[in-house]
């Protein structure tokens, strides 16, 4: 199942229940219009990540799935009955919040006992899930500590307990690991993606770092200004982007803008048979797609280029380059550890990697 | 926002009752019959014209206004310096020199009156209204020294360290770079003593010699019987107060920014 | 980064002050509850029985009691209004905070005599009070128990002291992190709850605070019951007040102001205690 551009939409898996259901939900603050007409489906079990810049309207789609706004039009479906028309406190959806929000007045337990003890669970149900869900993030032996006494890793633990010990049916995240450093955030990062599997919970994880988002997504949801942009899983949304934005917002690419003539694509000095209809035209070409030419003659599948390469950025198991093609053309490519380059050199690609994408 | 008419009618219930008083007061300053019955009818400004011409009233405030000059430069001197003390050194009985410093805010007006009473007696000293000035800035260092240690704290450090940098001595530092960054917290601080002290009367009964000031001219006006003279007076010093702690409050929350709810 | 003669010449003065106008008076009213009265002249005769006139005379302590009860319900009732009024502008006045702030605020600085003075004239037989009730045919003859009793002493001692209660509870309801109210409407509390569970406990410190500060002045006004507390409202500095006056007897009237400033560093002490149990940061 591949998205084209004509069709950036992808729907989860045939035969899973779609879980929760946005339709047409907009948001406007005042005279801002925070979110435009998004529908998206989550199903059951699904780790589905909403990606995008600060200020694309993530947090807020975020806030509106868990009640603490209302939105200005469209609705929410969670399993056949209308979510957005209920206060926080009845929606089986619980959130990890960005900061944690754990109770400074009570103990690790407390906190994660606190919305068993809201809903007057027994108290041998009670000590059982707590311990159970302690034990899932493994904080067994910091249960009698106060969130005071706890390191940033620790804290979020905890707050990742205390929300799934009410068994939600899906679980938000506010960009969680965002406040911790990078080795400690690689390592939540392995364990949440295990947790996610074992207890089949659905995620819906918001994040700004693309990376995150490709490691540990079944699909992704990329919004830019309000608005979906493409939802596709990781593989998908990387080897086939939509647009212009998506292709450069996740991983690196080169852009090439150029017309096609007479079936032949023009981008500055690269130029490639292509039948399509005349036009202007953008192709994204990810520059690990482009390799240096041992022989001289390409392929019919593949097109060459001459190019002077201006600058070389090692980076341990491949380097960057900078190669200058002429007439201001600039592109960067992506080749295995080589030894240091100078001068003009042949490059090659295969056409099905010139991506063909929309402003 | 969360609505909750029960809690916004419990609120309004809440200042009714803190300024209906206040309210009653100001109308029955303008009304011919007096201070009580209902409804007021006829309004007049007799009451305010026979303040006007009222010389004991004139007297005792011209009192006030010095005693309260007086008790601003001396209580924001000391606190200055108390807090100062307390930002910036340490010494042996520090936190017993910081409670004893802030007592008096917490401690009833009777016992910092009676106690330097018995301090004048001791002393031999004759009260007046220079008795009334030490009773006065003995109550309000705290206000002065807890506010300008706030101020304090907002003092960005690397500052004064440029400073000495930069060749000036510590001194030279105080002048053109601590004292100027405490400005507005030494201004709102003079306006906050400065109304205590205009209103302050549990201490100065005690310690008040043959000239009173304006709150004791009222009280003993008071004790003799009600006037509407006396709501003439209050309405005055009312709008008075108000016109200064509105000014207060500006000049704290451009000082200490985001901070300006924290009163002590 | 600051010389010796710098910390010297910032602390000395201060120092000096304390010692001389705060240490000295309190010190010197301690040594004048160990003397006695003899023909109504003061005699440095050492001993302990002012303090045993404290302890055993009855009319003391109904006096003392009386003023606790006072303070007592000047302390209640002054939380029952600055609480929800606090709660209000922390959590539902939106734009308008700052303005009901001000508006609290302005009458804490308002003279303390105009505001009792006030209640003077409203509470009295000929007041506005039972003016307006004879006006609406609720009543047909003043209500004598308005002015002149410890309810009128309650009454004004409110009215003063709820907007010193109001601000630290409002201060300690602004310093809650909005995050965790959200969160435990997540976890399934409604507005009561979350209530119970996290703003109230949060709020302790700024509630225990603005208690003891109503409590502590309220047990040692002595205007108030002078203004409006007629015979069966006076209070325990009333007394105090006539000892050092026409029932000169000064040392027993330091003995009792050792007992109230006893009394108030104590609470402080309790109070503080307390605050820091439960301040969670």
């Amino acid at each position: 199942m591949s998205a084209s551009p004509a069709n950036p939409r992808q729907e989860p898996p045939a035969g899973s229940a779609a879980l929760l259901e946005v339709r047409n939900l907009a948001k406007r603050f005042g005279a801002v219009e925070v979110l435009k007409d998004i529908s998206l489906n989550i199903a059951s079990g699904e780790f589905l990540t909403l990606l995008g810049e600060s200020g694309s309207g993530k947090t807020t789609l975020l806030r509106l799935i868990a009640g603490f706004d209302e939105p200005s039009s469209g609705e929410i479906w969670m399993s056949g009955e209308r979510l957005d028309l209920l206060p926080p406190y009845k929606r089986r959806v619980n959130t990890v919040f960005q900061n944690y929000a754990l109770f400074p007045h009570l103990s690790a337990r407390d906190n994660v006992a606190y919305g068993l003890r809201v809903k007057k669970v027994p108290a041998n149900e009670l000590n059982g899930r707590i311990g159970e869900a302690l034990r899932m993030v493994k904080m067994q032996d910091f249960a009698g500590y106060r969130p005071s006494k706890l390191s940033g890793g620790q804290q979020q633990r905890i707050a990742l307990a205390r929300a799934l010990v009410n068994r939600p049916q899906l679980l938000l995240l506010d960009e969680p690991l965002s406040a911790l450093d990078a080795n400690l955030r690689k390592q939540m990062q392995s364990e949440l993606k295990s947790l996610q599997r074992e207890i089949g919970v659905a995620f819906l994880f918001v994040t700004h770092d693309q990376e995150e988002a490709m490691a540990l997504s079944d699909r992704i949801a990329l919004l830019r200004d309000g608005a979906l942009e493409q939802v596709a899983a990781p593989r998908d949304i990387y080897a086939q982007p939509a647009t212009a934005y998506t292709a450069e917002f996740i991983g690196q690419t080169n852009l090439l803008r150029g017309e096609i003539r007479g079936g032949i694509v023009t981008c500055g000095a690269l130029r490639w048979p292509l039948d399509q209809a005349d036009g202007p035209v953008i192709f994204s070409l990810r520059p690990e797609a482009i390799r240096i030419c041992a022989d001289g003659k390409p392929q019919t599948s593949e097109a060459k280029f001459r190019a002077s390469v201006r600058q070389q950025f090692y980076g341990g198991s491949s380097e960057l380059l900078e190669v200058d093609c002429g007439s201001a053309q600039t592109l960067r490519v992506r080749i295995p550890a080589h030894g240091p380059l100078t001068g003009e050199h042949d490059f090659v690609f295969s056409l099905c990697d010139a991506i063909r994408v929309q402003e | 926002m969360r609505r909750s008419p029960l809690l916004a009618l419990y609120a309004a219930f809440v200042f009714a009752f803190v300024y209906l008083p206040i309210v009653v007061l100001v109308l029955y300053s303008f009304n011919r019959d007096g201070v009580g019955g209902f409804p007021p009818r006829h309004f007049t400004l007799r009451w305010y014209t026979e303040l006007f011409a009222d010389s004991a009233i004139w007297d005792s405030l011209l009192n006030s206004l010095m005693v309260a000059g007086a008790s601003v430069a001396l209580s924001l001197a000391l606190g200055l310096l108390a807090a100062l003390a307390l930002d910036r050194t340490d010494f042996p009985g520090k936190t017993l020199f910081r409670r004893l410093v802030l007592l008096p805010l917490i401690l009833p007006g009777i016992i910092t009156g009676l106690s330097l009473l018995m301090f004048a007696v001791f002393a031999g000293v004759q009260l007046s209204l220079i008795t009334v000035l030490l009773g006065h800035a003995t109550a309000l260092v705290s206000v002065s020294t807890t506010e300008l240690f706030a101020g304090l704290q907002k003092l960005d450090r690397a500052q004064e360290e440029a400073s000495l940098d930069l060749g000036a001595t510590p001194w030279q530092t105080f002048w053109r770079v601590t004292l100027p960054n405490l400005r507005l917290s030494l201004i709102a601080a003079g306006l906050l003593i400065f109304t205590l002290s205009m209103d302050e009367i549990a201490v100065t009964f005690f310690l008040f010699g043959r000239d009173n000031t304006l709150p004791l001219e009222i009280w003993a006006r008071l004790r003799r019987g009600i006037t509407p003279e006396i709501n003439a007076i209050s309405a005055l010093i009312l709008v008075v107060s108000v016109g200064l702690i509105v000014i207060w409050y500006h000049l704290r929350a451009r000082s200490l920014g985001g901070g300006s709810q924290e009163l002590l | 980064m600051y010389s010796r003669a710098y910390k010297s010449l910032v602390s000395i003065p201060p120092i000096a002050w304390v010692g001389a106008f705060l240490l000295l008076p309190y010190a010197l009213m301690f040594v004048h509850s160990l003397w006695a009265v003899r023909e109504g002249v003061i005699v440095h005769q050492w001993n302990w029985e002012n303090y045993k006139t404290l302890f055993t005379n009855a009319l003391y302590a109904e006096v003392l009691l009386r003023t606790m009860r006072i303070a007592a319900s000047v302390t209640l009732c002054s939380i029952l209004l600055g609480y929800p009024l606090a709660y209000y502008l922390a959590f539902h006045a939106g734009a308008r905070k700052e303005l009901l702030y001000l508006l609290v605020i302005v009458p804490l600085w308002v003279s303390y005599l105009v505001r009792g003075y006030a209640w003077k004239t409203i509470l009295g037989s000929d007041g506005v009070l039972n003016g307006f009730l004879q006006y609406l045919h609720l009543t047909h003859e003043p209500v004598g128990f308005f002015l002149y009793s410890p309810f009128a002493v309650v009454l004004m001692l409110t009215h003063i002291y709820t907007p010193f209660v109001f601000l630290p509870i409002y201060a300690a309801l602004e310093h809650i992190p909005r995050p965790l109210l959200e969160a435990s409407e997540d976890l399934g509390a409604g507005s009561v709850q979350t209530f119970w569970r996290v703003i109230l406990p949060l709020s302790m410190p700024g509630l225990l605070a603005g208690a003891t500060f109503a409590f502590v002045l309220s047990l040692g006004d002595f205007l108030a019951p002078l203004l409006v507390g007629g015979p069966s409202g006076t209070m325990i500095a009333n007394v105090v007040q006539s000892l050092f006056g026409a029932a000169f007897d000064w040392p027993l009237g330091a003995a009792i102001s050792v007992g109230i400033l006893v009394i108030t560093i104590s609470l402080l002490f309790l109070s503080e205690l307390l605050e820091k149990r439960w301040a969670f940061k």
